[in-house]
C-alpha cells in the first residue's frame, strides 16, 4: 500500500490539477475563466508526461562526457513544442473572446445564449409578419 | 524509501500548485486569475527542473509567465476585469463528472510503472538509441535539440506550421479592421452614440 | 506608462541583454539547455516590455508590421527549404547527413538552419499577436485596474 503511494503520489497530485482544469472550464460561466481553466488542464498534462518520463537518479538529458542516467528526453521534446504551440492556441481563442466581445457586448456564457435566443426570436417574429 | 531533499522539494511544488488551481476556481476578479495563472506556470517550471526538464522549464518560464499573461492582460483591457455572479447552474453534475474521471485516472494510474522506474517500457525502447546516437551520429550534447530538430524533425515542422497557422488566425481576427467597420465607428462617436 | 521613470530607466538597461540573451540562448542550445522555441519567446518578450513602457507606436517604429508579416513565414520557409536541400543533395527530406563534407558537419549545419527557423518564426508570431491586441482601442479606463 505505502508502495503504491509512493510509486504514484506524482500522478494523483497531477490528476488533481486536471480535474481542476477540467472544473473551472466546465462551470465557468466568463469565457476568459474558460479559457484559463483549458491553460491549466493544459499545464496538468505537461507535468503528467514529465512525469512518465523521469527516471530514479537520472539527470537532464545533456551530455557532459561522463556516463550518467538520463530521464526520457522524447517526452520533453514533445512537451516543450507543445507549450508554444498552447500559447499559439490560447491567443487564437483570446482573441475570439475580444471579437465576440466587440460584437455582443459581454463574454458571459448566459447573456451571449440570452442575446442569441432575443436575435431568434426576432427573426421570428419578422418572418411571421 | 526515505524522503530525500528532492521528493520534499517535489511535493511542495506540488501542494503550492494544487492550491493555486482551487484559488482559480474560487477568485472572480479576472485581474487576480490572470496573476494566478502566471503563478501557476511560475511553479510548474520549478516543478519541472526537478522532474530533469529543464528545457522544458525554460519555455514554460517564459511563455506561461511571460507571453501569456501579457496576453491575458491584454484581452481584459479589450474585455472586462470581473467575472460575473451569474447562477452556478449545474456544479454539482460538474463536480461529479470531476470527481468520477479523477477517480477513473488515479485507478488507471495503479497499471502504470511506477514513478522514476526505470524498467518503464518508454525507456526501452527508442530512446536509448537517440541518447546514443546524439552522441555519435549528430555530436550535439543537448539530446533534446538533437531529437527536436533532427530525429523528430518532422513533428517539429509540423509544430512550426500550427504557431504559424495561429498567428494567421490572430491577425486575420484583430489585425486590421475593415473600412466599412472605421467609418461605422467614426459616425457613432460623431453622432455622440456609443463607442 | 509614461509617467513611470524607474521602469523607464530599468528596462532601457534591460533590453539590451534580454535580445543577447535570447541570441545566446538560440545559438547555444546544441550544447545548454535552449534553441529555438525558447529564443523566440526571450525575442519576442523583449520588445513587448519595449511597447509597454514606451509605447506601441514606438515598438512599430523598431519593428514596422510590414517586416513583420514577411518574418511570420520566413522561417517556416528556412525550416521547409532546409528539409528540401536535403533531397536536392541526394539525401531524404529533413535528412540533415548530405548539407556538410561530413554527417556530423552536416547534422549540425541543418539543426542551425531549421533550429532558427523556428526562432524567427516564434518570436515573429509572438510580436504580431501582442500587436494584434495592443492595437485595438480598449473599452476599460486605466483607473479601473
Amino acid at each position: 500500500m505505502l508502495e503504491a503511494i509512493t510509486d504514484h503520489y506524482n500522478y494523483w497530485l497531477v490528476i488533481f490539477l486536471l480535474m481542476a482544469g477540467l472544473f473551472v472550464t466546465m462551470t465557468s460561466g466568463n469565457l476568459v475563466k474558460k479559457i484559463v481553466g483549458l491553460n491549466v488542464f493544459q499545464t496538468a498534462v505537461f507535468l503528467f508526461y514529465i512525469s512518465v518520463g523521469k527516471l530514479e537518479g537520472g539527470t537532464a538529458p545533456i551530455l557532459t562526457g561522463e556516463p550518467e542516467q538520463f530521464s526520457n528526453p522524447l517526452p520533453h521534446v514533445l512537451i516543450l513544442t507543445a507549450i508554444v504551440v498552447g500559447v499559439a492556441t490560447t491567443a487564437l481563442g483570446l482573441a475570439l473572446v475580444v471579437r465576440i466581445r466587440e460584437t455582443y457586448g459581454s463574454i458571459e456564457e448566459a447573456r451571449l445564449q440570452e442575446a442569441d435566443r432575443q436575435d431568434e426570436l426576432r427573426a421570428a417574429a419578422e418572418q411571421g409578419r | 524509501m526515505a524522503p530525500d531533499m528532492v521528493t520534499v522539494i517535489d511535493l511542495v511544488l506540488l501542494a503550492l500548485l494544487c492550491a493555486t488551481a482551487i484559488a482559480i476556481i474560487l477568485v472572480r476578479q479576472l485581474f487576480a486569475v490572470a496573476m494566478l495563472t502566471g503563478a501557476f506556470s511560475m511553479l510548474s517550471a520549478g516543478l519541472l527542473v526537478t522532474l530533469d526538464a529543464v528545457d522544458v522549464a525554460f519555455t514554460e518560464a517564459a511563455v506561461g509567465a511571460g507571453v501569456s499573461t501579457v496576453l491575458l492582460l491584454g484581452t481584459l483591457a479589450l474585455t472586462q476585469r470581473r467575472s460575473e455572479e451569474t447562477r452556478r447552474r449545474g456544479t454539482a453534475p460538474a463536480l461529479l463528472a470531476v470527481i468520477l474521471t479523477g477517480c477513473a485516472l488515479v485507478y488507471a494510474t495503479t497499471d502504470m510503472p511506477g514513478f522514476g522506474d526505470p524498467g518503464a517500457p518508454g525507456f526501452r525502447h527508442v530512446v536509448p538509441e537517440y541518447i546514443s546516437g546524439s552522441e555519435t551520429d549528430i555530436g550535439v550534447p543537448n539530446i533534446v535539440t538533437s531529437v527536436l530538430a533532427s530525429y523528430r524533425g518532422y513533428d517539429t515542422l509540423g509544430e512550426v506550421a500550427v504557431i504559424f497557422t495561429a498567428g494567421i488566425g490572430v491577425l486575420l481576427l484583430l489585425g486590421r479592421r475593415r473600412e466599412d467597420e472605421i467609418q461605422d465607428e467614426a459616425r457613432r462617436s460623431d453622432s455622440g452614440g456609443e463607442g | 506608462m509614461r509617467h513611470h521613470l524607474v521602469l523607464r530607466v530599468v528596462s532601457k538597461l534591460l533590453i539590451p541583454f534580454m535580445l543577447l540573451f535570447a541570441l545566446y540562448v538560440q545559438f547555444h542550445g546544441d550544447f545548454g539547455p535552449g534553441g529555438g522555441f525558447q529564443a523566440g519567446v526571450i525575442f519576442a518578450a523583449a520588445f513587448i516590455l519595449y511597447a509597454l513602457v514606451f509605447g506601441i507606436d514606438h515598438a512599430r517604429e523598431v519593428l514596422p508590421e510590414r517586416v513583420l508579416r514577411y518574418l511570420v513565414p520566413a522561417g517556416l520557409a528556412l525550416y521547409t527549404l532546409t528539409g528540401f536541400a536535403g533531397i536536392v543533395l541526394g539525401g531524404k527530406y529533413l535528412d540533415y547527413d548530405v548539407l556538410g563534407s561530413t554527417p556530423t558537419a552536416g547534422q549540425h549545419l541543418g539543426i542551425l538552419l531549421v533550429e532558427f527557423g523556428v526562432g524567427v518564426t516564434v518570436s515573429a508570431v509572438m510580436v504580431t499577436v501582442f500587436f494584434a491586441y495592443a492595437g485595438r482601442t480598449r473599452d476599460v479606463d486605466e483607473e479601473d485596474w
